[in-house]
């Protein structure tokens, strides 16, 4: 068990002009479960080889339970990795495959096997213990990676979006499991994953990451609710944020004939910024059908009934509202009747309440 | 990871109690005329070894007739004047040449190749069009050089000089096809190796060179059918001492006029080696053809 830290890492590919990974500043706690989440390119898995070893670190440092790890080769910085493709060998046994780094400490064979048959047991892999991974599903293969990773009882997990090769069912069983495991072990763990629901679902902590810069390391109820720019407004939740530019004027914001409502604080940040527009984010479940013939006027292009609750898309009919891309405004409400409206009727979507993201127009910076 | 665990489709059969493949058979008639025509083929390049073979057990008399004649009392004959005309030695010499080559061109090429593949260096385009770019040069336009070369440092006739030939000959095949079976290899294996403590060289055996060794078998047999089958260097670069067998084949082309029957029984126990060679490397070879099925 160990803390990490990652002090102004950077990782620049032979070649690239920019940094893979930007000087990241990360401190996890022992024990702790952190995801590192970013859409493609981000440098989260970069980030999770430089821990590994797989990639050098260019400047700065990364120090596992207070020992910098610069220049220490993988196999000496007592740490498992979980890969996307599990990596097991494919001539060894299920049962050599999870006591290969045993083996390789040179840990006496009894030894080896009493360990390999407890992780086995945990990981309900008993009876494959003799097969080759060829002889495996795809469910039983992610085990025996996990197995291999959890039976030499390392300082640190890395896990590179180890559930990514799964279905979507077995996903979602995984991952609690993952989670529950990681809870017994307390063994500090970094996963990476580009899947927000499973960033939510499964890490103490959450780094987000962008073009190799870390954006917001934080809960996952902070980074859902008080998100830090609209970059990770935008990535953390699904549907995602509403995010569009609006002027402002005496201190109001105002879409397509429409008041937005603004709680105090927000009030008196937007009155301190002085902005002459803003970027409002709000969240599919904060906006509601209005029957009152008030709110934003808009026509239903869509909608996605998931049988619990209703997402309705509905396009503006104020074409200069526009989202973060300048195209026409889309805007996501969520309801919780079936079929609340029909496909191409028109409608108002007004404020369910006063929970309001604004953030600065140029920079995606968040007010307050 | 992708695995072939299909099962054998169970035969189906239609109401008709037709299987099928029967049906298929039936629908097609351009797959049997294809299937006639494959045989054809196949039976065309077969005939001549069969006929080689055929001969060898002949009486020279009976392998000079025309037309030829089918029916015959099979001899030994033939293969006791090619012992006694001295096969040992040509046999001995194209062995050692062929099986020390072969080791070489695998002690280095294997490396190289993984340094090509695996663990890419710079420049390794260009380290992989040197190599290629020495089998564009023809043979005949290095071999008055080589001889001049070998000829002055007095190594004509030594069999040595055959060996190093052929490590030279095969070695840029040997990197390009071991290379192709390295690419196969998925790179995660190494760093999972490395991060479950193995040295380079400790992943290297235990996980990688397992995985190729039926590339390994492939590239094997290649160079051992080349060398063993190499004429032009052995002809011009050997008299007596170091003979190898294609040239000792030659030798039963007299003045005099072909011996067939014999000719044909020196070329059998020619070719004997690589049949067997490629008949123990089957299975490993048909592995190595297609290996993505390990991945």
């Amino acid at each position: 068990m160990a803390s990490i830290t990652y002090d102004k890492a950077c990782c620049v590919y032979p070649g690239a002009d920019k940094l893979a990974v930007d000087s990241l500043d990360l401190d996890i706690n022992d024990g702790e479960f952190v995801v590192l989440v970013g859409p493609s390119g981000s440098g989260k898995s970069t980030a999770l080889r430089m821990l590994a070893g797989l990639e050098e670190i260019d400047s700065g440092q990364i120090r596992i339970g207070g020992e910098n790890m610069v220049g220490v080769p993988p196999k000496d910085r007592d740490i498992a990795m979980v890969f996307q493709n599990y990596a097991l060998y494919p001539n060894k046994t299920v049962g050599e495959n999870m006591g290969f780094a045993l083996k390789m400490r040179g840990i006496p064979l009894d030894e080896r096997k009493r360990k390999v048959a407890e992780a086995a047991k945990l990981l309900d892999l008993t009876d494959f213990l003799d097969r080759k991974p060829a002889k495996l599903s795809g469910g039983q293969r992610q085990r025996v990676a996990m197995g291999r990773a959890i039976v030499r009882e390392p300082r640190v997990f890395c896990m590179d979006e180890p559930l990514s090769n799964l279905d979507a069912k077995l996903r979602v069983q995984t991952r609690t499991q993952i989670a529950a495991l990681q809870r017994r072990l307390g063994t500090t763990t970094v996963y990476v994953t580009h899947d927000q629901v499973e960033a939510m679902t499964m890490g103490d902590r959450v780094a987000v990451l962008k073009n190799g810069v870390l954006q917001q390391f934080s809960s996952p109820t902070e980074l859902y609710d008080r998100p830090v720019n609209a970059f990770v407004a935008g990535f953390i939740g699904s549907p995602g944020m509403n995010l569009f530019t609006a002027p402002v004027s005496d201190g109001e914001i105002t879409v397509s004939g429409a008041r937005v409502d603004l709680d105090a604080e927000s009030q008196a940040a937007l009155r301190r910024s002085g902005l002459s527009s803003v970027t409002v984010g709000i969240r599919p479940e904060h906006l509601a059908l209005a029957d009152d013939g008030t709110g934003i006027d808009a026509e239903v292009a869509l909608l996605e009934e998931l049988g619990s609750e209703t997402y309705i898309y509905a396009n503006l009919a104020d074409p200069s509202v526009r989202n973060l891309d300048a195209e026409p405004m889309v805007m996501v409400a969520r309801s919780s009747e079936r079929s609340p409206a029909k496909r191409g009727e028109g409608i108002r979507l007004k404020q369910a309440d006063r929970a309001v993201h604004l953030f600065h127009a140029e920079t995606g910076e968040r007010l307050v | 990871m992708t695995t072939d665990t299909r099962p054998t489709a169970p035969v189906e059969t239609s109401p008709e109690g037709l299987s099928h493949t029967e049906i298929r058979r039936r629908r097609h008639p351009r797959q049997a005329a294809l299937t006639v025509f494959t045989w054809i083929l196949a039976i065309g390049f077969f005939f001549p070894v069969l006929w080689m073979v055929l001969t060898a057990f002949k009486q020279e008399s009976d392998a000079a007739t025309n037309p030829p004649t089918f029916v015959f009392t099979p001899t030994l004959q033939q293969f006791r004047d090619v012992f006694d005309a001295g096969i040992a030695t040509p046999l001995l010499n194209s062995v050692f040449a062929t099986v020390v080559s072969t080791i070489l061109v695998l002690l280095l090429g294997v490396p190289a190749a993984f340094a090509l593949s695996l663990r890419p260096v710079r420049k390794t385009r260009d380290a992989l069009f040197f190599f290629i770019s020495t089998k564009m040069l023809p043979i005949v336009a290095a071999i008055i050089p080589l001889y001049v070369i070998v000829g002055e440092i007095g190594m004509l006739d030594n069999i040595w000089t055959l060996v190093i030939l052929y490590t030279a000959m095969n070695l840029p095949i040997a990197v390009w096809m071991m290379r192709s079976f390295f690419l196969e290899v998925p790179g995660e294996l190494l760093e999972a190796a490395s991060i479950d403590g193995a040295s380079l060289w400790t992943s290297v055996r235990e996980v990688i060179l397992p995985l190729v060794s039926p590339g390994i078998a492939a590239t094997a047999l290649i160079c051992v059918i080349f060398s063993w089958n190499e004429f032009f260097f052995a002809v011009n670069m050997t008299a007596v001492n170091a003979q190898t067998m294609p040239v000792f084949l030659t030798g039963f082309m007299s003045g005099q006029g072909l011996y067939w029957a014999q000719l044909s029984a020196a070329s059998v126990l020619a070719a004997l080696p690589v049949v067997i060679c490629g008949w123990i490397a089957q299975n490993k070879l048909v592995r190595g053809l297609s290996f993505g099925a390990i991945k």
